[in-house]
C-alpha cells in the first residue's frame, strides 16, 4: 500500500494547502483549538503524496466532527459515536484508501467508547485524531469522559463525580500498535505527528489537547503557554534520555516501576536517565500513566509526542489474505455450483 | 413374513426429545432425504432458547416437524400422523398435536421414574402403561438399550454411544418410509470424517435401526409416498437462512458489487453470518462486529466506499441500528438490512416466530424517515426477496428493510433453483467524473427517479462530503433552510414512494378479481393461507388470496384490489400491524386475524376464521 502511495507521488502534481481547503465557512467559534488543528492538517495533507481522491475524512458528531466539511477530501459527517465503526467498514471494503477518523474526547470515548477499542485492537491502518478539550462543547458545558474530577459543570452544579478516563492508558489497553499526544498550540509538533500517524501502518490513535475557549478556557494552558510549558511538558524523542524544564536541567529516570524526577544540577547526569523507546511496551505502560494532575505539588510533567509504535498485522490486508487464500484453494466462486449444491433431484 | 406396502399422500411426522437428542439433525436429514425422493415438503424446527435446557423437562423439549406429500405442500402441517417421543417430557409436550388413530414411536428408556418425575407426570403414573394412549398406535422400543448392543464391542463411553441413539431412530423411519440411506452416510461421513470412533457409531446405529424394522416381525407394514407432480425442473432443498444467503451472493455477483456484511451474532439471523463467512471464494467480507451498531455503520462505511452493504439482524438487534438506519436515509446511500424476526418485545422468544416487527421497519426510526419494505413469504421465496431489496437499493439508491422471520429461517422446502444467466441485471452506474458544466460534484443533484449519483472514493474531481446533518438539495451543503427542510422530507418520501414505478404490480396468488373475501398476508402466513383458501375455493367458496412482497411502497394497484370483495381478512403473527397501514393507507375496513403464540397458524385456523365472513 505505501508503495502504492509512492508511485502516486511521481505523477500527481505537488498539492498545497490551499487545495485541501473547501468552500464552505468555518464555523467554529472564535478563537477555537480547531482552527490550528485544521491549518496544520491542512499543511500536513500535501507532504503525503496521497492524491486527494484517495483520502476521506470520517467523523462522529460533536464540534470536532464538523472537520470535514472543511477539507476537500471525501469526507462524512455521520452520527455520534460511530466514526470508527464507519472508518472500519470503509477500511475493510477499501482498503487502498487512505481514511482518517476525527473525534473528540465525547464521540470516541463516551458514546462511541466501543467502537474505538475494537478498531485499536483489530488494527486497521486509519488514523484517529482525538480532539480532547475535556467538555463538550456542541451540547454546551456538560462534563466529558475527560473532564477532571470536582469540575463545575452545568450537569455537575457540585462538581463531577466521575473518575475521568486517561485515553492513552486506554489506547494501551486495547492493545493500539501507535499511540502518541500533541496539542492544538503547538503547531510544529502537531504536523509531525500527524506525520507520524500517517506513516504508521496500522491503527493510530493521537491525542490532541484542544482548547476549547468558551466551555473550558484554559483546561491545557499549564501545557501550552509559555511560561510554564517547558516545566510541565515532557517532550519524547525516541532514543533521547527524558529531560525537561526551561533550562533543559530536569528529567525523569525509573526507580523500580516509578518514574521521578530528578535535577540534573544536582548529582544527576542524563546517563542516570530513562531514555525513551517507543518500541519498548512495559515502559509505554509507564509513560502513559504520566497523568498526574498538575495542581498537585510534585507531579510529574505531561508527556508529549509517540509513547508507543509496534507493527501487527491489519484487519483489512488479513481480511484479503483470507480471500485470496479461499480462491487459492477452491478457485473463484462459481455461483452456478453454489446454487446447485450437493445433493439435487429432477422432476421431468 | 408377509409385509404389505402402503401408499400414502401426505404424512406428517413430529421428531421430538430432549434438546440434547440431535432432534433437529434427524429430522433435517430426514428432510434432506426426502426431498431427494422428489417428495414435496415443508418444515417447522421448533427449539427452546436454551442450549441445554434442564435435561428431560418440558421447557428442554426440542421438535422438529416434516411434512411431505405426493401433492403440493405449502405448511408444515396442523396436526401429526407419526410423533417420535424420545422422552416422556417430548410425549407430554406433543400429545395434543397428534392425529387421532396416529402413530407413537417412543424410546421406552426416556418413561423411567426420573423421566417421568421431570415431565410432571403424578407419581406412579407412566402413559406408557394405562389407558392415556389408547387412541393411538404406540410404538414401544427401547432405542438407549439396542443403541448400546449395537456398539457393544466398540470402546467408547457409555455417555458418547448414547449420543447416536437419534440415529437408530431415523434408521428405523427410513426403514418404514422405504427410503435409501446413502445421503445420510455420506453427511455423517462428511460430518465425522476426522473422528472415525463417532463417525462409525454413527453408521453402525443407523444400520441397526434400519434392520430393526426390517427383522422384527411386528412391523408389517411400510410406507411409500410417490414423488410430488411438481413443476419439471432441477430441485434441491433450501433452509430460509442459506436462500437469504445465497440471494445476497447472487446479487452481489450479478450487479458486480463487493459485498461487505456487517453483523453481530443473535437468534434466529446467525446462520446468514456464518453461511457468507463460507463463501469467502466469491470476494464476499463478513466482519463480526462489537455490537449492533457498528455491524450497521460498517457496512453503511463500506457502502460509501461502493460496496454491497448488508447488516443482517433480529428485532431486538434492528431496535440498536435504528439511528444508524436514519443516517443511511439521509445519506441516500444502498444499504440492505435482514430482520430474522422473532417474538418480542425486548429479549422476547427468541427461537419463537413473530411478525412483529412490521412497524418497527416501517416507522421505526426518529423523523420522517421512509425505507422500503420487501418480505419473503417462503425458505426458497427469501432467494428472489432478498435479490429484489438489493436491486432496488442499489438502483434507488437508499437503505431496503427486508423481512423474514424464525419460522422461514429454519424451515425448508424444494427450490427450483435458477440459473445465474437467468436472474434479472442489476446495474450499477458509480459516478465516473463530473458532469459536463459541472464544477464540482452535485452529491444531491438527482436523476428522474428522484435518485442522487453514487460517488465513490478514489474518483478524482468528486472530492465531497455528505452527512447526517439536513442539506441542500442538489449542493449537499448542509442547510438549515425552513423551505429546504419541507422540500428535502417530500423529496425523501416521493424517492421511495416512485419505487411502486419499477415494481411488479399485485397479483393474487389464488381466487378470483372480486368476491366476498380477499385474505392478505405478507410474510410466512403463506402457506397456511394458501392451503386454506385453495381447500376454500375447491368447495366453490368465493375466496381469494394476496400476498404481499412489496409492503413499502405497496404496489400500485393494491389499493384497488382491496375494494374488489366484501371483507378483507388479514391474518398476521402479530397484533394487527400490516391491517393498521392498510387501514391508514386506503381507508379500507379490513379485519384482523391474529395469532400470537410464537407458532405458526394452522390451515384449520384459518379454515375456521375465513367461514365467519362467508
Amino acid at each position: 500500500m505505501q508503495l502504492f502511495y509512492m508511485s502516486e507521488v511521481t505523477t500527481a502534481p505537488a498539492l498545497t494547502a490551499k487545495d485541501f481547503a473547501t468552500d464552505q465557512e468555518v464555523r467554529w467559534c472564535p478563537g477555537c483549538g480547531d482552527y490550528s488543528i485544521l491549518a496544520q492538517v491542512q499543511k500536513v495533507m500535501p507532504t503525503l503524496g496521497i492524491p486527494k481522491e484517495n483520502i476521506v475524512i470520517v467523523s462522529g458528531i460533536g464540534c470536532s466532527s464538523r472537520f470535514p466539511y472543511y477539507m476537500n477530501t471525501y469526507g462524512m459527517h455521520s452520527i455520534h459515536g460511530r466514526a470508527t465503526a464507519i472508518a472500519s467498514g470503509l477500511k475493510a471494503a477499501r482498503p487502498e484508501l487512505s481514511v482518517w477518523v476525527v473525534t473528540g474526547d465525547g464521540d470516541s470515548l463516551s458514546i462511541g467508547g466501543n467502537h474505538t477499542i475494537h478498531l485499536l485492537r483489530r488494527n486497521f491502518d486509519i488514523n484517529i485524531l482525538m480532539f480532547n478539550n475535556q467538555i463538550y462543547g456542541l451540547t454546551k458545558g456538560q462534563y466529558s469522559p475527560t473532564s477532571e474530577q470536582k469540575k463545575i459543570t452545568k450537569s455537575t452544579p457540585m462538581g463531577s463525580i466521575d473518575h475521568p478516563f486517561n485515553p492513552l492508558a486506554l489506547a494501551m489497553g486495547a492493545d493500539a500498535t501507535f499511540v502518541a499526544r500533541s496539542m492544538d498550540r503547538d503547531p510544529k509538533h502537531l504536523q509531525e505527528m500527524l506525520l507520524r500517524s500517517q506513516q504508521h501502518k496500522g491503527a493510530s490513535f493521537l491525542e490532541i489537547y484542544q482548547n476549547c475557549n468558551i466551555f473550558n478556557d484554559g483546561a491545557f494552558e499549564v501545557f501550552t503557554e509559555k511560561s510554564s510549558k517547558a516545566d510541565e511538558t515532557l517532550f519524547l524523542t525516541h532514543g533521547e534520555p527524558l529531560v525537561f524544564g526551561a533550562n533543559k536541567d530536569k528529567g525523569v529516570k525509573l526507580d523500580g516501576f516509578n518514574p521521578v524526577i530528578v535535577d540534573l544540577n544536582e548529582g544527576h547526569s542524563k546517563d542516570d536517565l530513562w531514555v525513551h523507546n517507543e518500541k519498548d511496551f512495559y515502559k509505554a505502560q509507564i509513560l502513559v500513566r504520566m497523568f498526574d494532575d498538575p495542581r498537585i505539588a510534585g507531579h510529574l510533567p505531561r508527556p508529549f509526542g509517540v509513547f508507543y509504535e509496534t507493527e501487527r498485522a491489519c484487519y483489512e490486508d488479513v481480511l484479503q489474505l483470507q480471500i485470496d487464500e479461499a480462491i487459492g484453494t477452491k478457485g473463484v466462486g462459481n455461483l452456478d455450483k453454489l446454487l446447485r449444491g450437493n445433493e439435487v433431484w429432477e422432476i421431468i | 413374513m408377509t409385509r404389505t406396502q402402503e401408499v400414502l399422500q401426505d404424512v406428517v411426522i413430529k421428531f421430538a426429545g430432549d434438546s440434547g437428542d440431535g432432534m433437529q439433525l434427524t429430522g433435517s436429514q430426514f428432510t434432506n432425504n426426502t426431498a431427494l425422493m422428489g417428495i414435496d415438503l415443508a418444515t417447522f424446527p421448533d427449539f427452546p432458547a436454551e442450549i441445554r435446557a434442564p435435561q428431560g423437562t418440558l421447557a428442554g423439549v426440542s421438535g422438529y416437524q416434516l411434512r411431505f406429500s405426493s401433492d403440493s405442500v405449502f405448511t408444515p402441517g396442523d396436526e401429526c400422523d407419526v410423533l417420535v417421543a424420545m422422552n416422556a417430557a417430548a410425549l407430554k409436550a406433543n400429545l395434543k398435536s397428534i392425529k387421532k388413530g396416529g402413530k407413537i414411536i417412543v424410546n421406552t428408556d426416556g418413561f423411567d421414574a426420573k423421566n417421568l418425575r421431570l415431565a410432571n407426570y403424578p407419581e406412579g403414573v407412566n402413559p406408557l402403561e394405562n389407558d392415556s394412549l389408547s387412541n393411538y398406535t404406540v410404538i414401544k422400543m427401547d432405542v438407549t438399550k439396542m443403541t448400546r448392543e449395537a456398539l457393544s464391542d466398540i470402546t467408547m463411553g457409555m455417555k458418547e454411544k448414547d449420543r447416536a441413539k437419534n440415529m437408530f431412530v431415523l434408521g428405523f423411519l427410513y426403514w418404514m418410509y422405504n427410503r435409501d440411506m446413502e445421503n445420510t452416510i455420506s453427511f455423517l461421513k462428511e460430518k465425522f470424517g476426522k473422528k472415525p470412533d463417532i463417525l462409525e457409531s454413527n453408521i453402525r446405529v443407523l444400520r441397526a435401526g434400519y434392520n430393526y424394522g426390517d427383522t422384527t416381525e411386528t412391523f408389517t407394514t411400510t410406507y411409500k409416498v410417490e414423488k410430488a407432480k411438481m413443476e419439471s425442473g432441477v430441485y434441491r432443498s433450501i433452509m430460509g437462512n442459506q436462500a437469504v444467503s445465497y440471494g445476497l451472493i447472487a446479487a452481489a455477483q450479478k450487479s458486480g458489487l463487493q459485498m461487505f456484511l456487517g453483523s453481530y451474532p443473535i437468534t434466529p439471523a446467525s446462520d446468514i453470518l456464518h453461511e457468507l463467512s463460507r463463501h469467502k471464494a466469491f470476494g464476499i467480507k463478513t466482519f463480526q462486529a462489537e455490537d449492533e451498531i457498528a455491524a450497521i455503520t460498517s457496512a453503511i462505511g463500506a457502502a460509501y466506499g461502493g460496496a454491497l452493504g448488508v447488516t443482517t439482524s433480529s428485532g431486538p438487534g434492528i431496535a440498536l441500528k435504528g439511528e444508524a438506519m436514519g443516517l443511511a436515509v439521509m445519506l441516500e446511500i444502498p444499504l440492505v438490512i435482514v430482520n430474522i424476526q422473532r417474538g418480542g418485545p425486548s429479549t422476547g422468544l427468541p427461537t419463537k416466530t413473530e411478525q412483529s416487527d412490521l412497524m418497527q421497519a416501517y416507522y421505526g426510526r426518529n423523523g420522517e424517515c421512509p425505507m422500503p419494505v420487501i418480505s419473503a413469504s417462503t425458505p426458497a421465496d427469501c432467494f428472489d426477496a432478498v435479490y429484489e431489496a438489493v436491486r432496488i437499493a442499489v438502483q434507488h439508491m437508499t437503505p431496503v428493510m427486508f423481512l423474514s422471520d424464525g419460522y422461514i429461517a429454519n424451515g425448508a422446502e424444494p427450490w427450483r433453483f435458477p440459473k445465474s444467466e437467468d436472474l434479472p441485471a442489476i446495474t450499477v452506474n458509480f459516478k465516473k467524473g463530473l458532469d459536463e458544466g459541472e464544477e464540482k460534484l452535485q452529491p444531491y443533484k438527482r436523476d428522474e427517479k428522484l435518485v442522487r449519483p453514487w460517488a465513490i472514493p478514489g474518483t478524482p474531481g468528486l472530492e465531497h462530503r455528505i452527512g447526517g446533518l439536513e442539506k441542500q438539495d442538489g449542493t449537499g451543503n448542509i442547510s438549515y433552510d425552513a423551505d429546504n427542510h419541507q422540500h428535502m422530507v417530500k423529496t425523501r418520501q416521493a424517492k421511495v414512494d416512485n419505487i411502486a414505478d419499477y415494481i411488479p404490480l399485485q397479483k393474487l396468488d389464488s381466487g378470483t378479481a372480486t368476491g366476498k373475501v380477499l385474505v392478505v398476508g405478507w410474510g410466512s402466513t403463506y402457506g397456511a393461507i394458501k392451503s386454506a383458501c385453495t381447500e376454500l375455493q375447491a368447495q366453490g367458496k368465493s375466496v381469494a388470496h394476496a400476498h404481499l412482497r412489496y409492503i413499502r411502497p405497496f404496489p400500485k394497484n393494491l389499493g384497488e384490489i382491496l375494494k374488489s370483495y366484501d371483507t378483507v381478512l388479514v391474518p398476521e403473527i402479530n397484533n394487527g400491524q400490516l391491517i393498521r397501514i392498510l387501514r391508514d393507507e386506503f381507508f379500507v375496513d379490513a379485519k384482523g386475524y391474529n395469532k400470537i403464540k410464537g407458532v405458526p397458524i394452522t390451515k384449520g385456523e384459518l379454515i375456521e376464521e375465513i367461514g365467519n365472513y362467508l
